[in-house]
C-alpha cells in the first residue's frame, strides 16, 4: 500500500469574517501528482500556502506522513524542510549568486556539508541546463531561468513533497515550456509527490493523477485526472473547463 | 578679508577640525549600532523591549539636540552623574542619531518584500536565520540612502556641541570671534572646514549607494 504523505481534514480558514476555505478534506499518497484547479479567487493559492504554514488556519487538521501537524512556528520550520515550495514570482534572493541561493538553506538550515551540497546543486543545475549560470546573479537571468533555479533551490532540500503555486503565471509564453518540462520530468522520473496550482490546462491534463477543483473556497471535485478532463462530475467544473478552451 | 588673521588662526582650527572629525566618527558608529539593534527589536516585535525602544525613538526624535545636551550637561550633575563635556556630547549625539538611524533601518527592513520572507520561510528558516540571511542583507542595502542622509545630518549636528564648550570647529570659531572680533575671516574658515569634511563624505556615500543598489533589481 502506498504511503500517505498528506491528509487534510475539515480545514477552515477565515480572513476576518470572510471564510476563505470551507471544510476542505483530501489526502495525498506518495508519488501522486495533484493539480489544484479553479477560477481566480477560488482559494487555490490560499490552500496551497496553508499546507506549509505560510497561511495560518482556524480549525481542522493537517497530517504530514501520518503525524498530526501542531501549527506552531517551530513545528512548521521543521516540516518546511521536507516540503519544497515554488512561487509565481520566483523569489530568488537578489543579493546571492545562483549557487549561493541553492546552498543557503541546505547548509544553514539543514547544516549539511557545503561541498556535498555543492556537488548535488551542480548536478541539479546541469539537469535544468543552467550549470553555466551558477555564478550569475538573479538579475542577470530571464524569468524562465529564475524559475528553474527556484525549483532547484527547493529540490536541494530533499523534499518529500513539492508545492507549485502558479509557477508559470508570470512567464513569457516561450519560457513556460521549459519550466513545465522540468516538473513533468520530476513526476515521471523521480516520482516526486506534488501539488500544483496552475492555469495551464493541457499541462494539468497530462500530469495530474488527480484534480482538486475549488470554487469559492469549497472543494467541489476530487476526481482522477483523466476523468476530470473528459467527464467532470459537476456542472461548474464543466463550465470552467469550457471557458478555458479557445 | 585679512589672510594673516586666517593664517594665525589655523592651528586652532586644526585642533577643532580633528575634534569634530573624532566626535562625528564616534557618534555615527554609535548611532548605527544603536539604530540597527533598535530597529531589529522593532521589526521582530520583541515584547516589552519594543515598547521601551518605541518610547526612546519618539523622545529622541521629538526633542532638540540642544535641549538633550543641556539636560546631560547641567541636569545630570544635579542628580549626581558628572561627565565631561565631550562624553555628554557623544552620548547626546548617539541618543539622537540612534533614533534617526533606527527609523532609516526600519524603512529598509520594511522594504524587504513579503515574497522574500515567504521564500525564506518556505525553506525552513527560523526567525534568526530569516533576519541574518534575508532581512539584514537586503534591508541594509535599502537603508543606505537614509543612512547617508543621517550621517551628513549628524556631522553637521556636532556644531551644537559649541554650547557646552566642546572646542570643536564651531566653538573654535565663536571663541576666536569673541576674542578678536574678526567674524568674516573666522566664519570663512569655519565654512571651508565643514566643506572639507562633508564633500568627501558625500562623494563616498554616493558611491556606496550606487554599489549596493542590487536590492532594487529583479529577484
Amino acid at each position: 500500500m502506498a504511503e500517505e504523505i498528506l491528509k487534510v481534514e475539515h480545514l477552515n480558514k477565515f480572513y476576518g469574517d470572510w471564510q476563505a476555505l470551507h471544510d476542505i478534506n483530501f489526502d495525498l499518497q506518495k508519488g501522486e501528482v495533484v493539480t489544484l484547479l479553479g477560477p481566480s479567487g477560488s482559494g487555490k493559492s490560499t490552500l496551497i500556502r496553508t499546507l506549509n504554514g505560510l497561511e495560518p488556519f482556524k480549525d481542522g487538521n493537517i497530517y504530514f506522513k501520518g503525524e498530526k501537524v501542531e501549527p506552531t512556528p517551530k513545528e512548521w520550520q521543521k516540516l518546511r524542510q521536507q516540503i519544497g515550495m515554488v512561487f509565481q514570482s520566483y523569489d530568488l534572493f537578489p543579493n546571492l549568486t545562483v549557487l549561493d541561493n541553492i546552498l543557503l538553506a541546505p547548509t544553514k538550515v539543514q547544516k549539511r556539508d557545503r561541498e556535498e551540497v555543492k556537488k548535488e546543486a551542480m548536478a541539479l543545475l546541469e539537469r535544468v541546463d543552467l550549470a553555466d549560470q551558477a555564478n550569475s546573479y538573479p538579475r542577470q537571468l530571464s524569468g524562465g531561468q529564475k524559475q528553474r533555479i527556484a525549483i532547484v533551490r527547493a529540490l536541494a532540500m530533499h523534499p518529500e513533497l513539492m508545492l507549485f503555486d502558479e509557477v508559470t503565471a508570470s512567464l513569457d509564453p516561450e519560457m513556460v515550456r521549459g519550466v513545465l518540462e522540468i516538473i513533468k520530468e520530476l513526476a515521471d522520473r523521480d516520482h516526486m509527490t506534488m501539488i500544483i496550482v496552475t492555469h495551464e490546462m493541457n499541462f494539468a491534463a497530462q500530469i495530474a493523477d488527480r484534480v482538486l477543483f475549488l470554487e469559492d473556497g469549497k472543494l467541489l471535485e476530487d476526481t482522477p485526472g483523466k476523468q476530470f478532463f473528459e467527464h467532470p462530475q459537476t456542472a461548474r467544473a464543466a463550465e470552467f473547463l469550457s471557458s478555458m478552451e479557445f | 578679508m585679512d589672510w594673516t588673521i586666517i593664517q594665525q588662526s589655523l592651528p586652532n582650527f586644526v585642533q577643532g577640525f580633528k575634534l569634530t572629525l573624532w566626535l562625528s566618527l564616534v557618534g555615527i558608529v554609535g548611532s548605527i549600532i544603536v539604530g540597527i539593534i533598535t530597529s531589529l527589536v522593532q521589526y521582530f516585535r520583541v515584547p516589552v523591549l519594543k515598547q521601551i525602544l518605541n518610547v526612546y525613538v519618539e523622545v529622541a526624535r521629538n526633542t532638540p539636540l540642544l535641549i538633550q545636551l543641556f539636560f546631560l550637561y547641567y541636569a545630570f550633575p544635579v542628580m549626581g552623574i558628572k561627565m565631561t563635556a565631550e562624553t555628554c556630547g557623544i552620548i547626546g549625539l548617539i541618543f539622537l542619531g540612534g533614533a534617526y538611524m533606527a527609523e532609516g533601518f526600519t524603512g529598509g527592513f520594511n522594504g524587504v518584500s513579503q515574497n522574500q520572507l515567504d521564500a525564506g520561510e518556505a525553506l525552513g528558516m527560523n526567525q534568526f536565520q530569516l533576519a541574518r540571511y534575508v532581512v539584514l542583507p537586503q534591508g541594509l542595502s535599502l537603508s543606505v540612502p537614509a543612512l547617508a542622509a543621517n550621517i551628513i545630518f549628524l556631522i553637521k549636528e556636532t556644531s551644537i556641541f559649541s554650547v557646552i564648550a566642546i572646542p570643536e570647529l564651531t566653538n573654535t570659531a565663536l571663541d576666536l570671534i569673541g576674542m578678536y572680533y574678526r567674524s568674516n575671516e573666522y566664519l570663512f574658515v569655519l565654512v571651508v572646514a565643514y566643506a572639507i569634511i562633508l564633500i568627501p563624505v558625500i562623494l563616498l556615500l554616493d558611491w556606496l549607494e550606487r554599489r549596493v543598489r542590487y536590492g532594487a533589481f529583479g529577484n
